[in-house]
């Protein structure tokens, strides 16, 4: 079994992200350890980028902190490949755009991917159309490649999207970017029901969820739920001693995710 | 069994079925946007198939933004240069002083194809965010451009005129808050808006099948050239000049000549305070990358981070290029050069006193990369140069530069 297969087996996994970086490369593993210590099951780490097109205000600010503190690539692998060594079974994946991942070329990313013991990659802006820009090389290496579905995502295009990705399946809850307005909670029932007869990877639902009720509701019916911004809001707010926040958060995050596990 | 001998080669079949140029151009966009960068797809390769569609199209150009534009023979300035003959493809004569509204006409006819109630757009030098207020206000249409809050600064008049035709202009900080952070704005809004939202972006760049479908609407200008130029001096020009931001008034000018083999083109891109300083020059100091939906050469780091663009012209400091250019480059058919700011300024001032033309910075730049060209060719050889932009968006900041006070 895979990290992400064992992680999903539990029941809902909540799966936590923050930008690798921020506020500096050094205060980073901290951060990860909090979310490890408070119950996160799936961690995501956001590789920072100069242009984050599809993120809102909190994440852009997470994103130019990081740069400002001088994060480059060579970071973002150390932290992962450290992670590793202290926390053998938490899945980690990396969250990010096409070009910093691609400018090497994509061999070289799934080869550090590989060797930092990332599990899965996330890139925002390579749909299926132009997979073979990443695609082949992380599958060639045994990286999974997770696909974004969202709302505007119709039948007719779901199969291109599963099509060659792996670990989970990450529905966008809405159309938009992040750190705006969680969706109706029925529009979220209806479409993971609908993506779950077509998946048969979890399907976990993120954007717009930020506290442990709305997580522990989304829970009931998907096979895991992201929180991004408002971990990456308490970064912001509390800095280098942003663990302990970060900590209690995810603490309660995690007690609503996983209590949904009994009720199941 | 006979080896086929290869179809002759052309180089205006581009981009292939999933929008590459070569290995640039692609769709490189947010799930969320793929559904409909595809339907944009099929209803352009309708609206191609329409005739009704290039009559609106060719009647809009004509008795709205008044073409065909002028080709013009410049004599002092041709005398000052002392070598070959220098003609102007005239756009900045066409409604709102800019090449701009061509493309822009082109695509508020596809959105109300689309069905779509609401325009976005971004802006630099604010000339396509007044197009496209100016277009959004003769159909009607609600418009918000997106304009760093740097050109906001430096392009008041602008800004006032997208106000005044009705427009609503958000000022972006991210970033270094000029074209590039503009052009994400646009996209975040865009994705969180797709139900009845079109995207008019200004230049021949971002994801398929924009590249191609500007360059179509603006390609009136190269063929209305190649006709005038051919009736009025019997042949074609031997070389072809234009100012590079994204590309489009170049790619415009350029592609119906692109099969004409004696027809040399020139591509002139801001080198701002100079290629080993800051500047915007994306074919001469960057590398393949992608950035807002298409692979092109962009300014950036090692780690794949982009670098801001500095030009004197807001127009121009975009630090990424459309992928037709990065394609034309690489396989040597089109040569690109690039001038400072400095260059620009003197032959802003250089056209004004010669010709009683006051040009924009952006087609400015390809004024001074001729001035250079013109006196190593022979008389009788022609450049035509695309004049783009007319210059009284950028009186105030050429005053500043010249240290005038207004
Ligand atoms: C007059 C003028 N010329 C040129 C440009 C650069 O764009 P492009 O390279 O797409 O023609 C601009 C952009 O604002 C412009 O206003």
């Amino acid at each position: 079994m895979s990290r992400f297969e064992r992680a999903f087996a539990k029941g809902p996994a909540l799966v936590c992200f923050v930008t690798g970086g921020d506020p500096t490369p050094d205060a980073t593993p901290a951060i990860l350890d909090a979310l490890v210590e408070g119950g996160v099951d799936v961690i995501e780490l956001g590789m920072p980028f100069t242009d984050p097109m599809a993120d809102g205000p909190a994440i852009q600010n997470a994103n130019l902190r990081a740069l400002g503190a001088g994060t480059t690539t060579a970071d973002i692998f150390r932290i992962a490949a450290d992670f590793r060594t202290r926390h053998a079974d938490v899945p980690l994946m990396l969250m990010g755009y096409a070009n910093p991942m691609t400018i090497r070329g994509s061999e070289w990313f799934a080869a550090e991917c590989q060797k930092a013991g990332v599990d899965g990659v996330i890139c925002v802006d390579i749909p299926p159309e132009e997979d073979p820009e990443l695609g082949p090389a992380l599958r060639a290496a045994g990286v999974s490649l997770i696909r974004l579905a969202t709302p505007t995502t119709d039948a007719a295009r779901l199969p291109a999207v599963l099509e060659g990705s792996s670990g989970f399946l990450y529905y966008v809850s809405v159309a938009g970017i992040t750190g705006m307005q969680q969706a109706a909670q029925t529009s979220i029932e209806d479409a993971v029901a609908r993506l779950k007869q077509h998946a048969s990877i979890p399907v976990v639902v993120g954007f717009g969820v930020r506290t442990p009720e709305q997580a522990g509701a989304i829970a009931r019916v998907a096979d895991g739920v992201v929180v991004g911004s408002a971990l990456v809001d308490l970064v912001g707010l509390h800095g280098a001693r942003a663990a302990g926040p970060v900590r209690e958060l995810t603490k309660a995050l995690a007690d609503a995710v996983h209590s949904a596990r009994e009720t199941a | 069994m006979t080896v086929q001998t290869p179809a002759p080669n052309t180089f205006r079949n581009q981009p292939d079925d999933r929008g590459h140029f070569g290995q640039f151009g692609g769709r490189y966009v947010a799930e969320t946007l793929m559904p409909l960068i595809l339907e944009l797809e099929r209803e352009y390769t309708a609206a191609k198939a329409d005739p009704a569609f290039h009559a609106q199209f060719d009647d809009l150009l004509e008795h709205y933004v008044g073409r065909p534009s002028p080709l013009y023979f410049a004599p002092r300035l041709t005398e000052d240069l002392g070598g070959a003959q220098i003609w102007f493809k005239r756009d900045e004569l066409n409604h709102t002083g800019a090449h701009k509204i061509n493309n822009c006409i082109g695509q508020i006819l596809l959105a109300m194809r689309m069905g779509k109630t609401r325009i976005i757009a971004e802006t630099g030098a604010g000339q396509h965010g007044v197009a496209t207020a100016t277009v959004c206000a003769r159909f009607g249409l609600p418009c918000v451009i997106f304009m760093g809050a740097t050109d906001v600064a430096r392009q008041a008049p602008n800004v006032f005129r997208m106000k005044l035709l009705g427009a609503e202009v958000r000022p972006v900080t991210a970033g270094a808050a000029t074209l590039k952070d503009a052009m994400n704005e646009a996209l975040r809004d865009w994705v969180a808006n797709v139900h009845d939202t079109f995207y008019i972006i200004g230049t021949a760049a971002g994801p398929h099948p924009y590249p191609e479908l500007v360059r179509d609407f603006q390609s009136v200008i190269g063929k209305e050239a190649r006709a005038q130029m051919l009736a009025r001096t019997g042949r074609l020009p031997d070389l072809l000049v234009a100012a590079i931001g994204g590309g489009s008034n170049a790619i415009g000018l350029f592609h119906p000549f692109l099969d004409d083999p004696e027809v040399k083109m020139m591509g002139v891109e801001a080198a701002g305070y100079g290629l080993d300083k800051d500047h915007a020059a994306s074919l001469a100091g960057g590398r393949p990358g992608i950035l807002h939906g298409n692979k092109t050469y962009l300014l950036q780091d090692e780690d794949g981070q982009i670098i801001e663009g500095h030009s004197i012209s807001a127009g121009l400091d975009y630090p990424g290029i459309g992928p037709e250019h990065a394609w034309l480059r690489d396989v040597g058919r089109v040569d690109y050069t690039s001038v400072t700011d400095d260059e620009a300024l003197d032959a802003f001032q250089l056209l004004c006193r010669t010709e009683g033309i006051i040009p924009a910075l952006e087609p400015s730049h390809a004024i001074a990369a001729v001035r250079k060209i013109a006196p190593t060719m022979p008389k009788d050889s022609i450049i035509l140069v695309n004049l783009c932009g007319r210059g009284d968006k950028d009186i105030f900041s050429v005053a500043e530069h010249l240290g005038v006070t207004l």
